[in-house]
């Protein structure tokens, strides 16, 4: 099998998030595709983006989507959750108001017309409906077996719900993935609580606070390691354990990887993660 | 003709924006029009009088009243008007309120404007009305009840202590609904089934009601006054007649699965009966789950030891037609599925449970005896917490409306459980108190002080840390995140309309608001007649409502029946449309687009036309609208009544041009 899906990585896969991208293709490639980075793209224009009154925020975004349109792929993968979540509320918004969508089309008039035919696909959902579980199952070299691992979703893949790539409250699409993997996910209840997002950038002790209640709420259901899709999350998970100890003396920290590190360990690759 | 126009005041809603002796002054110059009055309240009495003391005086034969909405007091005038003398169809009311005066609250002039030019409009189609007679129709002196539950049950006896005969037809296999599910009512903590097992027992033996239970209803066809009807009933593999409710069938049946009375918490055998003091008390045998299918018979075990030889494993459904005058609609509520809750951990967890499971759990005649036990592991909880509003009050799960019951419910259970467990402790979640109703708020305050934690915010997350439940919230009114460590979560879920209602609305033609709750034709006005007429709403299949309510409302229902009954003949409105034969061509497009299925095409004379029958005819004019001869009008809206109202509209902005107006030779 061999398909090319346009990529579109965003600007903290090629910074803090390397490792998220590299095992990402590298995934890819096992698994018999490639994830082709559109050759032009910009900023997925984040934050200001969830507000849809003012169209000038979702300039950036829908010139992403023309990109994409005009390199002839109809649909492209996110590896980023905020990516994905701007990308994909962005492109329903403008399919929903096609008034609107003329607006912005007139406002970049040196650009070809975006006509709403991109589909935006985050990379979990892509592998579950397109490459199927059972593919992965069968491509797995060194099962996880024995591994306790607490899957964490953050807010960006499951909200709003209209663009959530699962159940916004019970989300198990991380859990489906770990378990044909090998792994054992933990009971987790608190995989979509909130890890202090922006806070982080001000205020580091209330995110420290957050975190340290999911990370331990991981531990004390046995879990020996966190993944996540976020880079934010990432981000929150890991660099602010040292805040933690700080604040909790006793906190002994647990390793935080992005999923795709994982697969890759499973896939047999020899790829360092944590 | 002899017109006379009457002016509302409306005390101030109409006259303190629209200059009323200018619309008198105007209206009075015009062609016909023998007096033209203004009074301050018309509705009232001595209003109502001048009126029919006018028409008998200047000998009036049309009447305009220029006043407030029809749909308030249309009735009352075309009633007045009719004492003295004058056609109903020949009075016009004019709303110069709701459409002038509060809509141009900021433009007198405008206002006053409006309403000349309304009634000048309706003066136009007034020429052209007719005097109209209420239509007659055969009233088949007998009663359909959908729903077996408190509310129809007491439509059902209301109207056979009446003297009337009743069929009431119940989907379950016993009488009782929620109500019998429950286990004490608020405020007064008395037995639920203490007071609704005498009145099962009454429907069973009352010699005017005959009852269809295990039933449904098919089929309805027909207008008020004669509908006929199509029941299945559902085979119980029992025959009713010979079963005497020993129960000596269910010690043998080999089969256990959940009863779905006790809400899925304890268990029943494949032939069972619902509750032990069911109404009518016969077994039924669940042909799911029993062992033997319709070519196989496996186990006979309950046949084998049957003393009556009751059992009758080759049963089959059994059709049943059935004639009545009116029907009312009683089929309850369900509880909007733990699924749809998954905020609350609702089905992922076994002690997240609903208010119903909480009712099962604390009856006397429960699955546990009346000893609260919870579904994990069953321990008697040391403290239980109730979140309010589980899907209600939310516009974004697009359930905006109160689901009405809960506060009083959670209250009662609240102290219920302090009765049973009396040093564990309660929480209760909730938005605000809603206890409006008699000794209501007193009963919560009873609650509160009776050492019940009521906290004023939402919940956000439900989960499992090690044997407890973890809840998650806030406490709005000291602004802090709470987060309690519990024993059992207790939901109280949106109230929704009972399964298969949307389908018995089509099947009867009337409507549902976005909800799916069956509608009323007015809330305050008429709210247990539907826009079908002879077809009556009675408890929470109309919105979410508690028991007293609902007792309430079905007798009201059932006097609305018995003065329905009480004549021999039921009155149609005469707003109708008619076909004029010589202009049809029978080309049937009336009859496609008519919604009630009023329209036949015939044939005559080698001619075919349209033929309309009145008593089904709604008047909605689907097919005036459609037809492209005119042939077929609404008595009461012709088009030519209409024309000339929308001519006498335009006159003032714009000259008619005469071409138009000769085009359509009016």
């Amino acid at each position: 099998m061999k398909m090319n899906i346009g990529y579109f990585p965003g600007c903290t896969l090629k910074a803090t998030a390397l490792n998220f991208e590299k095992s990402a293709l590298e995934v890819a490639k096992i698994l018999g595709f490639q994830l082709e980075e559109l050759s032009q793209w910009h900023c997925c224009g984040t934050v200001p983006s969830l507000s849809q009154d003012d169209l000038l925020k979702q300039i950036s975004p829908v010139r992403n989507l023309i990109y994409a349109q005009s390199l002839g792929y109809n649909k492209i993968v996110t590896l980023c959750s905020m990516c994905y979540n701007t990308l994909a509320q962005s492109n329903l918004f403008v399919k929903e108001n096609k008034e609107k969508l003329r607006k912005i089309n007139q406002f970049m008039s040196e650009m070809p017309d975006y006509d709403g035919g991109v589909e935006v696909k985050h990379f979990l959902s892509f592998l579950k409906e397109q490459i199927t579980l059972e593919k992965i199952r069968e491509s797995v070299k060194t099962s996880l077996s024995g591994i306790k691992i607490a899957c964490y979703y953050g807010c960006l893949l499951l909200r709003p719900k209209i663009i959530g790539i699962d159940d916004s409250e019970q989300p198990k699409i991380l859990e489906e993935l770990m378990q044909v993997l090998g792994a054992e996910p933990v009971y987790f209840p608190y995989k979509t609580e909130c890890c202090g997002a922006y806070h982080t950038v001000i205020k580091p002790d209330i995110v420290a606070r957050r975190v340290y209640r999911i990370l331990e709420n991981a531990k004390e259901n046995k879990a020996q390691i966190v993944i996540t899709s976020c880079p934010l999350c990432h981000f929150n998970l890991t660099k602010r354990q040292e805040e933690i100890k700080k604040i909790y003396p006793d906190f002994k920290g647990i390793p935080v990887v992005y999923f795709t590190e994982i697969m890759l360990q499973a896939l047999g690759e020899n790829f360092k993660c944590v | 003709m002899r017109i006379g126009v009457f002016v509302c005041h409306c005390g101030r809603n109409i006259a303190g924006i629209v200059d009323v002796k200018t619309v008198v002054d105007e209206i009075a110059k015009l062609k016909d029009v023998v007096f033209c009055t203004d009074y301050i309240y018309l509705c009232s009495e001595p209003g109502q009088k001048t009126i029919q003391e006018k028409i008998k005086e200047l000998n009036l034969t049309h009447i305009i009243v220029a006043a407030c909405s029809p749909s308030l007091h249309g009735i009352t005038f075309s009633r007045a008007v009719e004492a003295a003398g004058v056609n109903p169809y020949l009075f016009e009311m004019v709303n110069i309120r709701e459409q002038c005066s509060w809509v141009h609250s900021h433009n007198p002039e405008l206002a006053t404007k409006k309403a000349i030019s309304l009634i000048k409009a309706s003066l136009a189609k007034l020429r052209y009305s007719q005097p109209l007679t209420p239509i007659k129709v055969p009233l088949i002196q007998k009663v359909l009840v959908i729903g077996g539950g408190i509310a129809g049950i007491r439509v059902a006896l209301d109207i056979a202590q009446a003297g009337f005969e009743v069929c009431l037809v119940e989907k379950s296999p016993s009488l009782g609904g929620r109500m019998a599910q429950l286990s004490e009512t608020f405020p007064t903590l008395d037995c639920s089934s203490c007071i609704l097992t005498p009145l099962m027992v009454e429907v069973a033996r009352h010699k005017k009601i005959h009852l269809f239970t295990y039933a449904e209803v098919k089929k309805v066809e027909g207008i008020i006054g004669n509908f006929k009807v199509t029941i299945e009933k559902k085979p119980r593999y029992v025959i009713p007649e010979k079963c005497t409710g020993c129960g000596d069938c269910v010690d043998v049946c080999p089969v256990v699965v959940p009863n779905e009375f006790d809400q899925g918490l304890g268990a029943r055998k494949a032939i069972y009966v619902p509750f032990p003091q069911a109404v009518p008390l016969v077994y039924t045998i669940d042909f799911e789950n029993c062992l033997n299918t319709e070519k196989l018979i496996i186990c006979e075990q309950c046949f084998k030891i049957c003393g009556p030889k009751a059992i009758d494993f080759l049963m089959r459904p059994e059709e049943i037609q059935i004639e009545v005058g009116a029907i009312v609609v009683a089929t309850g509520y369900e509880l909007l599925p733990l699924e749809a809750l998954k905020e609350y951990g609702a089905g992922e967890y076994e002690d997240v449970i609903t208010s119903l499971d909480f009712e099962r759990l604390i009856s006397a005649s429960g699955p546990t005896g009346g000893i609260l036990r919870r579904p994990s592991d069953g321990r008697i909880p040391k403290s239980v917490v109730f979140i309010q509003c589980a899907g209600s009050r939310s516009p974004e799960q697009g359930r905006p409306y109160c689901s009405k019951i809960c506060c009083m419910y959670t209250a009662k259970h609240a102290l219920i459980y302090k009765h049973l467990v009396p040093d564990g402790e309660v929480y209760v979640f909730y938005i605000d108190i809603r206890a409006a109703g008699k000794r209501y708020e007193e009963f919560v305050q009873r609650v509160m002080g009776d050492g019940v934690l009521y906290l004023r915010g939402k919940v956000s997350k439900v989960f499992r840390h090690n044997e407890k439940m973890v809840v998650l919230g806030v406490d709005t009114l000291s602004g802090k995140t709470v987060e309690v460590e519990t024993d059992l979560v207790v939901l109280a879920p949106a109230i929704i309309p009972s399964k298969g209602a949307q389908e018995l609305a089509k099947m009867l033609k009337i409507p549902v608001d976005e909800f799916g709750f069956f509608s009323e034709i007015h809330p305050k006005l008429r709210p247990v007649e539907t826009t079908s007429p002879g077809i009556y709403l009675a408890g929470a299949a109309q919105s979410p409502k508690d028991i007293s309510e609902t007792v309430a409302q079905a007798s009201a229902a059932a006097s609305k029946v018995l003065s329905l009954l009480s004549q021999k003949e039921a009155t149609l409105e005469p707003i109708v449309a008619y076909v004029d034969k010589e202009i049809c061509k029978g080309c049937g497009l009336c009859r496609r687009v008519c919604p009630f299925k009023a329209i036949t095409i015939v044939r005559e004379d080698k001619k075919r036309y349209a033929k309309v029958e009145p008593a089904i005819c709604q008047g909605c004019g689907c097919c005036m609208a459609i037809c492209e001869e005119n042939a077929i009008n609404v008595a009461g809206f012709t088009y030519q009544q209409l024309s000339a109202q929308v001519r006498a509209l335009l006159e003032d902005k714009y000259e008619v041009s005469k071409k138009t107006a000769e085009f359509r030779k009016i």
